[in-house]
């Protein structure tokens, strides 16, 4: 059976601790770019908490919201690419191939949420933190757009692995880095086509709602509070 | 008659003459400021994208409004030079080449943008839809692929548009010169001798041409619109685009061509030839062009205030209130305002006013592309994202480096080429009877012997 991976947030579990900000960048080979080019709107992170407040000083509440890349089913990112690069996967996914990419940067135009990332410098390491990098992932040279994958490295082990043991891919077997990393588990990831799964009974949970949800994009995040 | 034709031939060839040690100097601070444009370019392909403004999550900046501005420059040229030609208009004569060759050069320039604005430019060629080994074809669902299209057939249409009238131009030059310089304009006349045949056919090309770049052009700047209007982007996402992007291209493409004419005139002394008539009903299209424009930007404005929708109205006011305002307003009152003033008003216009106009219209149009680029990528859904945008130097000298790159063009153009058309002139002065024009279908039809003319 085809996987239709999805994730829940569950807002009111959030603590805004950014810990999944952290591991994704750890996951992922993010590049750090340094504060000057951070202060110039070059951070890359494929998933961010983004924070709102409610009432007026001191009576304030603060929202958090993790934001990372909705894996929409119709996803506006993919028809606008003029080489491909920014296309669907067998399991649902926005795949985006760097080899493909040519940086038009239309599909972070055509992002309603504003998770694609470009590369504006070739990533650097200081020694010795290029020994840290994950060799299961590949690190993006300048000029190409990226974004958050739901870990496919570790959905493509977790399948390769169910199909060495011959058998299907439990539901909870596979956390990409920020559901692995957070706290709270405010995070939870499964297959949409499971109805067992842990990600499909959040999604019929009364509390949720989907970002941007009239824009017809068909997320496959769910949040909940 | 007004000028005999020795004189007038003399007059135009004139240019292609003499070469003063200013034309030399001038070309000279052209290139270097091309050149200069040419670096940050280098520089920006050996350090990264990252030496420009363009961040996160304003992706496109100064080098897609470039982009749209001189794509909307090129509309000047091949479009009002071919619905002259059709009409018939008489006063179109020593226009209409000016106009076509704005329109070469202009889409040469905003054509290299979308190369240029890559993150890899040097895999462009991925846009062009070629057999690979792998068999990987372009996304034609892709608006930027339709804008491949578009521009390609726009660049080849109005290239043999301008070519096809050259000929019998490039013949006169031929017969007055000798050497090398003789054999070059030979090649380019086609061998071109003047019969009654190579007349009609040409007059049969350029009709051919003439109704066929019309939809052309409008296609082009529709597809350019098609870039903004497909993407799920606050006011970008409208159907107004395509029309309101074609007025507007030929709105800021008639105010390029005064100003090429105007220069033109005053430097290779073209007064006897480009006379007031031309620029007064050139700027009577440049004023109807404005309200067009003025119609159809308060359409815009009124429906997004109207109705008020959660994320179009953070991007309307950012330009209406917001740190856009001044911009926006400057926009308005060089679109808008003064043409309606030195245009408008009769005792007004005068050569210096309708040059004045046509200056501040290209302003104002390069500001309306910006304007419409930025701010809405700087307020998308989330104003979490919200951000805004500076061009950094790299852009600047690229942005200034095409405007010289166009004067440079234009100025080797008018070197080797007549600017004003020879033959058209000449066959202004001297209508054809109708006896002549029998004649000439008797021949085309065969029922007549073709003798050289």
């Amino acid at each position: 059976m085809a996987h239709r991976w999805g994730m829940a947030v569950d807002l009111d579990r959030c603590t805004g601790c950014e810990a999944c900000v952290a591991a994704c960048h750890a996951e992922n080979n993010i590049a750090t770019v340094g504060e000057l080019q951070a202060s110039r709107g070059r951070a890359l992170h494929w998933i961010r908490v983004e924070r709102y407040f409610e009432g007026e000083f001191p009576d304030v509440k603060v929202k958090y919201r993790p934001v990372m890349c909705q894996q929409c089913d119709a996803a506006p990112c993919e028809p606008v690419c003029p080489t491909y690069a920014s296309s669907h996967n067998e399991d649902g996914l926005n795949a985006q191939i760097y080899n493909r990419c040519i940086g038009t940067r239309y599909c972070a135009n055509a992002c309603p949420y504003n998770v694609r990332f470009f590369d504006f410098f070739n990533p650097a390491w200081e020694k010795p933190l290029h020994l840290q990098l994950n060799p299961d992932v590949s690190v993006r040279e300048v000029g190409v757009m990226e974004k958050c994958t739901f870990c496919t490295q570790r959905i493509t082990a977790a399948k390769i692995q169910a199909k060495a043991e011959k058998r299907e891919v439990k539901d909870g077997e596979i956390k990409p880095a920020c559901v692995q990393s957070c706290p709270a588990k405010a995070l939870v990831f499964g297959d949409l086509n499971d109805p067992e799964s842990e990600v499909s009974r959040l999604f019929e949970s009364p509390r949720g709602s989907k970002l941007l949800e009239d824009l017809g994009t068909i997320p496959k995040v769910q949040y909940l509070g | 008659m007004a000028i005999n034709e020795q004189r007038l031939t003399a007059d135009l060839l004139k240019p292609l003459q003499r070469t003063s040690a200013v034309w030399f100097l001038w070309v000279a601070l052209l290139l270097g400021v091309v050149g200069a444009g040419a670096v940050g370019f280098g520089y920006q392909l050996w350090q990264g994208f990252g030496i420009t403004g363009i961040k996160w999550p304003i992706y496109w900046g100064f080098f897609i409004t470039n982009f749209v501005f001189w794509i909307g420059i090129s509309h000047a040229g091949t479009l009002i030079s071919a619905i002259l030609r059709m009409v018939q208009a008489e006063w179109r004569r020593p226009v209409t080449r000016c106009a076509e060759v704005i329109t070469a050069f202009a889409l040469m320039i905003g054509g290299l943008f979308p190369i240029i604005h890559l993150g890899k430019p040097w895999l462009f060629f991925w846009l062009v839809p070629y057999p690979s080994s792998r068999m990987i074809w372009p996304n034609f669902r892709s608006p930027l692929v339709w804008d491949f299209f578009a521009i390609s057939t726009y660049l080849t249409g109005s290239l043999l548009f301008l070519f096809l009238p050259m000929i019998p131009d490039f013949a006169i030059v031929r017969d007055h010169s000798s050497g090398i310089r003789k054999k070059i304009y030979g090649l380019l006349a086609l061998g071109w001798r003047g019969t009654t045949m190579q007349w009609h056919r040409l007059e049969t090309a350029m009709q051919i041409m003439a109704v066929a770049i019309i939809p052309v052009a409008v296609s082009v700047h529709t597809i350019v619109s098609f870039d903004f209007s497909m993407a799920p982007v606050p006011m970008w996402h409208s159907t107004i685009f395509g029309p309101y992007f074609v007025a507007g291209a030929i709105f800021s493409g008639i105010a390029g061509l005064i100003l090429a004419m105007a220069t033109l005139r005053k430097f290779l002394h073209l007064e006897e030839y480009l006379k007031p008539i031309h620029f007064e009903n050139l700027a009577k299209l440049l004023l109807t062009m404005s309200l067009l424009w003025g119609y159809f930007t308060f359409n815009e404005r009124l429906t997004v205030w109207y109705g008020n929708g959660a994320a179009e109205v953070n991007s309307f006011l950012a330009t209406q209130k917001g740190s856009f305002a001044p911009l926006y307003w400057t926009m308005v009152i060089c679109n808008f305002v003064v043409p309606m003033i030195l245009l408008g008003i009769r005792q007004l216009r005068t050569m210096s006013t309708m040059v004045i106009a046509s200056l501040t219209v290209c302003v104002g149009m390069w500001l309306e592309r910006f304007l419409i680029v930025v701010p809405s990528l700087g307020h998308k859904y989330l104003p979490y994202s919200w951000s805004y945008y500076r061009p950094r130097p790299n852009e600047i000298f690229i942005t200034v480096a095409t405007f010289a790159a166009m004067m440079l063009l234009y100025t080797l153009f008018a070197k080797f080429v007549p600017i004003i058309s020879i033959w058209e002139m000449k066959a202004g002065e001297h209508q054809p009877s109708e006896a002549g024009a029998e004649r000439v279908h008797a021949v085309a039809e065969g029922r007549l012997e073709e003798t050289h003319a």
